[in-house]
């Protein structure tokens, strides 16, 4: 299990084949990579995302144990960037293997919701002359209810 | 003594990304009505705290929550990893 925080750049298909590696009890590998892309409006320049250092490391490791209470797990992987970010650079990436596929996509779903609403990052989309936070969504925070029934 | 940790636009509403506070707040709602008292700033960043979440230790908790043994309480908007 690996979680990475980091300002660098990292190569999607490189860390996916990193990861895959040596894998071999695993039937199934999922990957999922965040890209930054240019607001609706557009003109965009660049993304800037704040976090909290400390906090982000421990936030996401719990994350990633919930997951492996949760799902069999072979393998997972975190990357997750700060900093500032150019259109078209990736932001973050998870991996998941597991035996079986139901399991390797479901893991890779909810550890993208968790890291969503509940890893201490937060957006600044950057302008030509303006910038602005980008703000949650009710919809991500509404993802989180379906792998906690029974509550809101 | 607390410090205390601010984040995204708080931390750009109140100025600092970090402080030490002297407080004898039994709670974070408390050491907000200390923070709100200060100067119109910190009320400016304070004003809806349903905007707002809170971290003592690194953990996330709620506004209601106790400072005892806290030594780092953070106040930031809600988060928008991923």
């Amino acid at each position: 299990m690996s979680v990475r925080v980091q300002s660098q750049r990292f190569d999607a298909g490189a860390e996916l084949n990193a990861f895959s590696a040596g894998l071999e009890n695993a039937g199934a590998v999922v990957s999922f990579t965040g890209v930054v892309r240019d607001r609706d409006a557009g003109g965009m320049v660049a993304m800037e995302i704040e976090h909290y250092p400390g906090m982000t490391e421990r936030a996401i490791a719990a994350i990633v144990d919930e997951a492996r209470t949760r799902w069999d797990l072979a393998a997972a992987l975190v990357i997750h960037r700060h900093g500032r970010l150019e259109i078209g650079a990736p932001i973050m990436m998870v991996a998941t293997a597991s035996r079986h596929r139901v399991a390797a996509f479901e893991a890779a779903e909810f550890l993208m919701d968790y890291l969503k609403s509940r890893a201490p990052f937060w957006k600044k989309e950057i302008g030509p002359q303006d910038a602005a936070w980008v703000e949650a969504r009710d919809e991500d925070e509404a993802a989180l209810g379906r792998w906690s029934p029974g509550q809101d | 003594m607390i410090d205390c940790l601010y984040f995204a636009w708080v931390r750009e509403r109140i100025g600092l990304p970090r402080e030490q506070v002297e407080t004898s707040a039994a709670t974070v709602l408390d050491l907000v009505e200390e923070l709100r008292a200060r100067e119109p700033r910190y009320a400016a960043a304070f004003e809806d705290l349903s905007a707002l979440r809170v971290a003592i230790d690194q953990e996330l908790t709620d506004f209601g929550a106790s400072l005892a043994g806290a030594r780092e309480v953070a106040f930031f908007p809600p988060m928008t990893g991923g």
